[in-house]
């Protein structure tokens, strides 16, 4: 895979948090890359480091966590390599984020056209005022937002809409990926999928990538062309969203996709035993061994190396 | 059919607004009745101001209704003696939505499962409460040596749920309404507990009352559904029914709209946008692609287009209306034998 | 215990200075004639010496011996009108915040209104009008009829926002009663928030009785410190030049009120979890 075919590449990323007893790593050795308008999955469970690895492609990972290794480059340039400003301007222009909870993040005394107008202007954009009023006005149009809501404050909006409100601010610089973390976990179930239908749509008018980081599987299979699957810090499992949910490689993917209550018809209750680990304990050899019911003796010893299968997909089991 | 507790045209609004001018409706004309001889599992289903938090608190006696009465076998709360209180504290109980906030920091998770223990005068000797406080952490997959003498930080989230599904299995009580039980809780860990809520509901003939928003473990967990919008239901009946054949609008875009597990992309479904809320008829109707003049006029009574379901849609007017007392028999249980044990 | 203190460098300060006037008062009481604290008993104005390590005054106390007997008087003002205060706070609070309603109008109002008459001159005038010198317990009650009404309003948005809590919820099914609830689940979660306000309210009391004895309006024949004080000011100690008379109290009083003053500081950072310093 070569940079021409690939918008976004993660390369051996690690990020670790520094505790008195010990430091931890919430990202380890992960590996993965997007290409030009496709839609990439992130799962995984709490704890399992995906909004971790979302804040780390950006560099905003904050004391006491910070890049230990590995190397993230968007098409041609290396991110780690870039001054502080560089990677600012980057950030918004180049790859764009909404973050977890961001519908409450908003400014609640600024009302959306001017976050929006921030933004643009703090990418040092010299529109006029007209020029910003038409973008804003045409960002509006883009997620779905009426006219109007330009010149609401957020707490006067829905949570539908200030969600949508927050996808036309990571817009507004046309980057070329958006990563959105948990964009829907708040809304409701009908308020989610017209949020996630217009985070499709602008993304196809945008020739963007996303990368969605999230737990519901449900929408990861409806919405993704490739899912990755994170545990303890690790990218266990990658591959095309059709593979993951009828052929699944690693046990932990199969036995999460079986956990997960149908519509079609009612079955039994299957969880997965046991807990997920705590970082800072985490088990000798593959960190999914305790709860594996296919754990052999190796599993216990040896952490399995990632492998690729074909061109598309990659899992980390010593038995996949 | 003789009801243990039994909401009768229960209606709870709240004052709001400057000068406590508005009020919100938070559930309106409710009637609902559980059964006493013959225990269900019934799901209420809805988004967030539906009001079915509204009415599990209601039913737990937290908050006194506006209007109509909560009723514990026959006698209305506010009315009950100290005894006839402690007997309904005993027979109803509850498992929450936040897994953290359930638990005082102060003390060690032993202090949720030792109180009601003491409280309800379940053991006669410190040996037996230990003794029955370790079998109801058995029942639930917990280990009683990792987690008594514990504080409440030091567990995950889904070993506090547990917990609390441990504290409702020790007190036996007859009806468990359970909000949101799952929601906070990592999904290879919902089935778990989903699993051991069912098992009490089976073994040990417990009522449940399952509250969520999430369609596809009630239809999982539950025989029998109630689907809420804005503060009065829209469908209720058999779970098997309404789920793969919804007659309400609403339902059907609430259950086209679940991103399903599957390679089938199917997750698109008509729908109009609302506007403003209508005052008077139907709540839907701004929303509704079916909507018709009518709809705006007067609300929808309950319509029963067969034995065990009843929709509040005008599409539905050639079925019989459904009387307020028959609530209870649209959603009493079918004498059949459990669906859930069979492997799908 | 001493790892914390190191941490929490307010609450060592604190328990250090007020250590050191424990000894002081306990060594003391074993070693110094209290009696000379009474007037007449030892030569006047005498600078300190080796006899009178801290000087005498004016009507012949042996200053050493007014600092130990005094400085137990003062502080036992304090502590009892503190701890009556907030204890008389504490269950207005817990009960108004509680049951909400009516009780908590009622007590909020009463609270709230009491808080706009400035104390001092209340105290002041109660203290003028009885008859006859007033005690050191006597002085206490009065001051505590008005510490109540601060830790009434704070402790009460404290526990405002513990009422919703599931924990409460979860109790109220358990079949626990109001009073249950409030000593079994919100007062240990409240303890050292309670114990910061408890101190607080210890110092505001001393400070209150150290003002109206400077005023004149103490127990005359006390010879604690805010008399002291009384005696310095009538006396015209400093344009007189005898800096020992009034340095003596000074000090003391410094250091109890940096005492008290430090040990809050240190309470508060127990109580409030944001102000604590990472483990």
């Amino acid at each position: 895979m070569d940079a021409s075919t690939t918008v976004l590449r993660v390369e051996k990323l690690c990020v670790a948090y520094d505790h008195p007893l010990g430091a931890v790593r919430a990202v380890d050795d992960v590996s993965f890359v997007l290409r030009p308008r496709e839609r990439f999955g992130l799962a995984g469970e709490s704890g399992s480091g995906k909004s971790t690895m979302a804040l780390a492609i950006l560099r905003m990972i904050k004391p006491p966590g910070r890049i230990e290794g590995g190397e993230v480059w968007l098409q041609d340039t290396a991110l780690s390599g870039l001054a502080d400003d560089a990677i600012r301007r980057l950030r918004l222009a180049g790859i764009a984020m909404v973050p977890q909870g961001s519908m409450n993040s908003l400014n609640p005394v600024v009302r959306i056209r001017d976050q929006i107008a921030d933004a643009l202007a703090d990418h040092g954009s010299r529109l006029s005022r007209r020029e910003v009023a038409d973008r804003v006005r045409s960002l509006l149009m883009q997620v779905g937002l009426p006219p109007e809501a330009a010149g609401r404050y957020p707490h006067e909006l829905s949570g539908g809409m200030k969600q949508r409100a927050c996808i036309a601010i990571a817009i507004c610089l046309r980057p070329k990926v958006i990563i959105a973390d948990e964009p829907t976990s708040a809304l409701d179930v009908v308020v989610q999928r017209q949020v996630m239908e217009t985070l499709g749509r602008v993304q196809q008018q945008l020739d963007a990538a996303v990368i969605l980081v999230g737990h519901d599987m449900g929408l990861m299979a409806q919405f993704v062309d490739r899912l990755g699957i994170m545990y303890a810090g690790r990218l266990v499992e990658v591959a095309p969203i059709r593979d993951i949910i009828t052929a699944p490689r690693h046990p932990y993917t199969r036995m999460l996709i079986d956990s997960l209550p149908s519509l079609e018809h009612k079955g039994r209750f299957v969880g997965i035993p046991g807990l997920a680990p705590l970082l800072r304990e985490l088990p000798p050899g593959c960190a999914f061994h305790p709860r594996c019911p296919m754990a052999e003796a190796r599993c216990r010893l040896e952490k399995p190396a990632v492998r690729a299968f074909g061109a598309d997909a990659t899992a980390a089991c010593h038995l996949a | 059919m003789s009801a243990l507790v039994e909401l009768r045209e229960v209606t709870k609004s709240f004052a709001g607004g400057v000068l406590g001018r508005e009020r919100t409706v938070a559930l309106e004309r409710f009637s609902f009745a559980i059964d006493a001889e013959r225990p269900g599992i019934t799901a209420v289903v809805g988004e967030s101001g539906s009001g079915k938090t509204t009415l599990a608190r209601l039913l737990l006696g937290l908050v006194d209704p506006t209007d109509g009465a909560v009723l514990y076998k026959g006698h209305d709360l506010r009315q009950l003696s100290a005894a006839g209180r402690r007997e309904f504290r005993r027979d109803v109980q509850a498992i929450f939505q936040d897994p953290y906030g359930v638990y005082n920091p102060f003390y060690r998770v032993d202090h949720v499962l030792t109180t009601p223990v003491r409280k309800f005068r379940l053991a006669s000797s410190r040996a037996e409460r230990r003794r029955l406080i370790e079998e109801a952490l058995r029942a639930v997959g917990l280990r009683p040596e990792e987690i008594l003498g514990r504080y409440p930080h030091q567990l995950s989230g889904g070993q506090r749920q547990r917990i609390m599904v441990a504290r409702a299995l020790l007190l036996r009580p007859r009806v468990i309404v359970a909000d949101e039980p799952v929601s906070m809780v990592d999904a290879s860990l919902r089935a778990t507990i989903l699993g051991s809520l069912r098992k009490l509901h089976e073994e040990l003939g417990i009522s449940i009352l399952y509250i969520t928003h999430d369609l596809a473990t009630a239809y999982q967990v539950a025989d029998t559904i109630l689907v809420m919008y804005r503060a009065s239901v829209v469908e209720a009946g058999d779970v098997e029914l309404v789920v793969k054949a919804p007659q309400h609008p609403y339902t059907q875009l609430l259950i086209g709209s679940i991103p399903r597990v599957s390679t089938v992309r199917d997750w698109a479904v008509e729908e109009r946008q609302g506007r403003v809320a209508a005052v008077s008829g139907c709540k839907f109707a701004d929303r509704c692609p079916a909507a018709m003049p009518r709809c705006a006029a007067a609300p929808p009574p309950l319509y029963r287009p067969a034995p065990r379901r009843a929709a509040a849609c005008f599409l539905l007017d050639d079925s019989p209306v459904l009387q307020p007392g028959d609530t209870g028999s649209v959603l009493a249980r079918e004498e059949r034998p459990m669906q859930a044990s069979v492997v799908a | 215990m001493l790892s914390y203190l190191r941490r929490n460098i307010s609450l060592g300060v604190g328990i250090g200075l007020l250590g050191i006037l424990v000894i002081f008062m306990v060594v003391g009481a074993f070693t110094v004639d209290t009696s000379a604290a009474q007037p007449l008993s030892v030569p006047a104005l005498q600078p300190p010496s080796w006899d009178y390590p801290l000087g005498t005054d004016r009507q012949g106390r042996d200053l050493l011996a007014v600092m130990v007997a005094g400085t137990p008087l003062t502080l036992q003002v304090g502590f009892i009108a503190g701890f009556l205060g907030v204890g008389v706070g504490a269950l207005l609070a817990f009960t108004a915040a509680y049951y909400g309603g009516a009780v908590d109008t009622v007590i909020r109002s009463i609270a709230d209104i009491g808080l706009t008459i400035p104390g001092l001159l209340v105290l002041i005038i109660i203290a003028v009008s009885l008859k006859g010198s007033l005690t050191v317990n006597q002085m206490a009650i009065i001051i505590a009829s008005l510490a109540w009404l601060n830790p009434t309003r704070t402790i009460r948005s404290q526990v405002l926002t513990l009422r919703e809590r599931g924990y409460v919820e979860i109790a109220r099914l358990n079949g626990m009663s109001g009073p249950e609830i409030i000593f079994g689940e919100l007062v240990p979660n409240l303890l050292p928030y309670l114990a910061a306000t408890l101190v607080a309210s210890v110092s505001a009391a001393i400070l209150a009785s150290v003002g109206l004895e400077v005023l004149g309006l103490g127990p005359v024949e006390a010879p604690d410190l805010g008399m002291t004080l009384y005696w310095v000011q009538f006396n015209a100690a400093i344009i007189n030049g005898w800096w020992w008379w009034w340095t003596a109290p000074l000090v003391v009083i410094v250091i109890v009120f940096l005492g008290l003053f430090f040990l809050t500081a240190g309470l508060d950072e127990i109580a409030n979890p944001r102000l604590r310093r990472t483990v």
